[in-house]
């Protein structure tokens, strides 16, 4: 018998931000898979876009209806080295990877599927996200399941005998899902595509009043009245937060009183970051304006309140999957300026939501176009709100979730017709 | 009185792998890709999360326009449509027709930057019952603003590819109603659903809907009264 949905409202408030027909629309595709076994897996429980995501889509799935649970694989320090060396090496760096830490990529996955194998083998979809726990499915001969391979990151351009190496425990799963085609690579199997949502509801989406946002501000020492610049993003080379110093100080020599806040905790998964915070702290040492957040975990409140006091919102990324800090400075209505690069060249349009830059040169004169031409970025930045509401929300990405496996359960024909 | 059973709808975009950076790649891919990768790229777009407004009614034309730089190619398919044609191979033909036709004319081959090749993709779409009747299209008024844009897909755009009548399943539902609702179906088919998002052409389906069973009253029905006169 069908486990019976909890009640707890959330649906409700889902509905207030996506609309009533939006939610409607999931619990009239949730029926026809109510009951089934759903169960997540990545490797971290906070930090990163894949685990905010999923903090906000399990306990949806469940009020859906669905029986779903989110697995996180326990690794070591050789094991995380590992898999941040597949996240840079799958998006392009030329990077090999020692066999010591492969060995322990491949002994953690083997040791966390003595422990998930029972919940693994037994649930109806099974979604892996990411390089981190692909191999698990190796581990489960018994598994009667669907199978899906995430993958969130950018595979156009991969290291090549990285992925080589990688896509070797792939061709058992039944469908993987990328975020942009562009992104995809030749699997054995259907590949879906998935762009990313934001979650309207979690802290770092609500909506803020003006005072504690000044709070926040004045805690780190900004100054709620001066133009602000800021970059949300983890301290990583690809995000090129020494590109963001460079254009803030191009555009400072016109905008004097320009301050620049670069905001970015630190995920379990990733040892690299402390060495690019101290190449930022160096580039920023002798200027009092530029405020490096970078100790300790900000909680998502925080970011939240500066986003949307900042002035303009900079994700000037080399390489990125798709830039969730530009979806959600967009749902806070402000203006975007963003590197010329994977998922941010769809979501920025010049004009319409933002500007795509290929320099730091390229990012000081949008930042001056926009503290000039204050009355655009309001209107920038409603537009990007309303784009963001119709698309890029959780319940559309859920939507879509719900639909694959829909599809996958009945054939994947290309027309499912259902009663 | 037949009954208007609302079905939604939901797709499945899934990548082919093929991807064309110039118009010659384009054609030759076009020649024998699966068919349901031209549904998607002329009907799929409308269901599909996307930053950008729609200029032109197929990704064939915008990709065109934004990527390989050649207006004219894309004013000649974004010409093309859809609903003219019995099925995704005579809409195949045609488009190869206009590709080729510029071929012809065009002395330099364009090249799309790496970056921005065509990919084709196709969609799987899954049409579920919402169990929900109407039985007077009446009730169209109160229910079409609460239709997710699924289900405005699906009877708006999608019905236009099933046979026999080929038209949205608004009019296909009025038309067996009677002559007596032939008006109310020519100001629907003044919609034009190519352009607009989802979102837009349900607001516009229920405007027409609304003026026609609750038209605003003239001036002379209002009255003196109703000018602030007293």
């Amino acid at each position: 018998m069908s486990p019976e949905p909890p009640v707890t409202g959330l649906l409700d408030r889902y509905a207030e931000q996506a609309g009533l027909d939006a939610i409607e629309q999931l619990r009239q595709l949730a029926r026809l898979l109510t009951g089934l076994k759903v169960v997540h897996v990545n490797s971290t429980r906070t930090g990163g876009g894949v685990a905010e995501i999923l903090d906000a889509m399990v306990p949806l799935m469940q009020e859906l209806g669905l029986d779903t649970s989110w697995e996180v694989i326990e690794g070591n320090e050789d094991f995380f080295t590992c898999t941040k060396s597949f996240h840079n090496a799958l998006q392009g760096k030329s990077l090999d990877i020692p066999p010591r830490l492969l060995r322990a990529y491949e002994d953690v996955n083997a040791m966390n599927a003595e422990r998930l194998r029972p919940v693994l083998e037994e649930a109806d979809v099974v979604f892996v996200h990411d390089p981190q726990p692909a191999p698990l499915l190796s581990h489960c001969p018994g598994r009667r399941g669907k199978w899906i391979w995430r993958c969130h990151i950018d595979l156009s351009h991969p290291y090549r005998p990285v992925w080589k190496y990688v896509r070797r425990f792939l061709p058992g799963y039944d469908a993987s899902v990328f975020s942009l085609d562009a992104f995809a690579q030749p699997m054995p199997h259907p590949v879906y595509l998935i762009p990313p949502s934001i979650d309207p509801l979690s802290e770092k989406n609500l909506p803020l009043d003006p005072e504690t946002v000044r709070k926040v501000l004045e805690e780190f020492g900004i100054d709620p009245h001066r133009p602000m610049v800021l970059q949300v993003s983890r301290f990583d080379r690809f995000k090129d937060p020494l590109g963001v110093i460079q254009a803030y100080r191009l555009a400072k020599d016109f905008v004097p009183g320009l301050q620049l806040v670069l905001a970015g905790g630190s995920a379990v998964d990733d040892p690299e970051g402390e060495m690019v915070v101290e190449d930022v702290r160096n580039a920023a040492r002798d200027d009092p304006d530029i405020h490096v957040l970078s100790s300790g975990h900000y909680s998502d409140r925080i970011i939240n309140a500066l986003q949307t006091g900042a002035d303009i919102v900079l994700q000037k990324s080399l390489r990125e999957g798709f830039g969730l800090t530009v979806t959600e400075a967009m749902w806070k209505g402000k203006p975007v300026i963003g590197g010329n690069t994977g998922g941010i060249r769809l979501q920025l349009v010049n004009h319409r939501t933002g500007f795509l830059v290929d320099t730091p040169e390229g990012a000081a004169m949008r930042i001056r176009y926009f503290l000039t031409e204050r009355h655009r970025m309001a209107q920038i930045g409603q537009n990007a709100r309303e784009l963001v509401r119709q698309n890029f929300l959780l319940t559309r990405h859920l939507r879509e979730y719900l639909t694959i496996m829909v599809a996958l359960i009945h054939g994947n024909e290309d027309r499912i017709e259902l009663g | 009185m037949i009954d208007f059973a609302i079905k939604d709808c939901a797709l499945a975009i899934m990548a082919t792998g093929r991807r064309a950076q110039t118009l010659r790649e384009l054609r030759d891919i076009l020649r024998d890709i699966h068919p349901g990768c031209i549904y998607h790229h002329f009907w799929g777009t409308l269901l599909r999360p996307q930053f950008i407004d729609r200029e032109y009614n197929n990704d064939f034309a915008t990709w065109c326009h934004h990527s390989l730089h050649d207006g004219t190619a894309a004013e000649r398919l974004a010409v093309i449509d859809p609903a003219d044609f019995h099925d995704m191979e005579e809409l195949r033909q045609e488009l190869i027709e206009v590709i080729d036709e510029r071929l012809d004319e065009t002395e330099v081959m364009l090249f799309a930057r790496a970056d921005q090749q065509f990919h084709f993709a196709r969609s799987v779409i899954v049409v579920f019952d919402t169990y929900k009747r109407l039985s007077d299209p009446r009730e169209l008024v109160d229910v079409l603003p609460r239709l997710s844009v699924g289900s405005i897909f699906y009877h708006l755009i999608d019905a236009r590819r099933r046979e026999p009548i080929a038209v949205d399943d608004f009019r296909a539902w009025l038309m067996g109603l009677g002559a007596e609702y032939a008006g109310l179906c020519d100001s629907l088919a003044e919609i034009d659903p190519y352009f607009e998002s989802l979102f837009t052409l349900r607001d516009r389906l229920t405007n027409v809907l609304t003026s026609y069973f609750y038209p605003e009253p003239s001036e002379t029905e209002r009255g003196p009264a109703a000018e602030g006169g007293a």
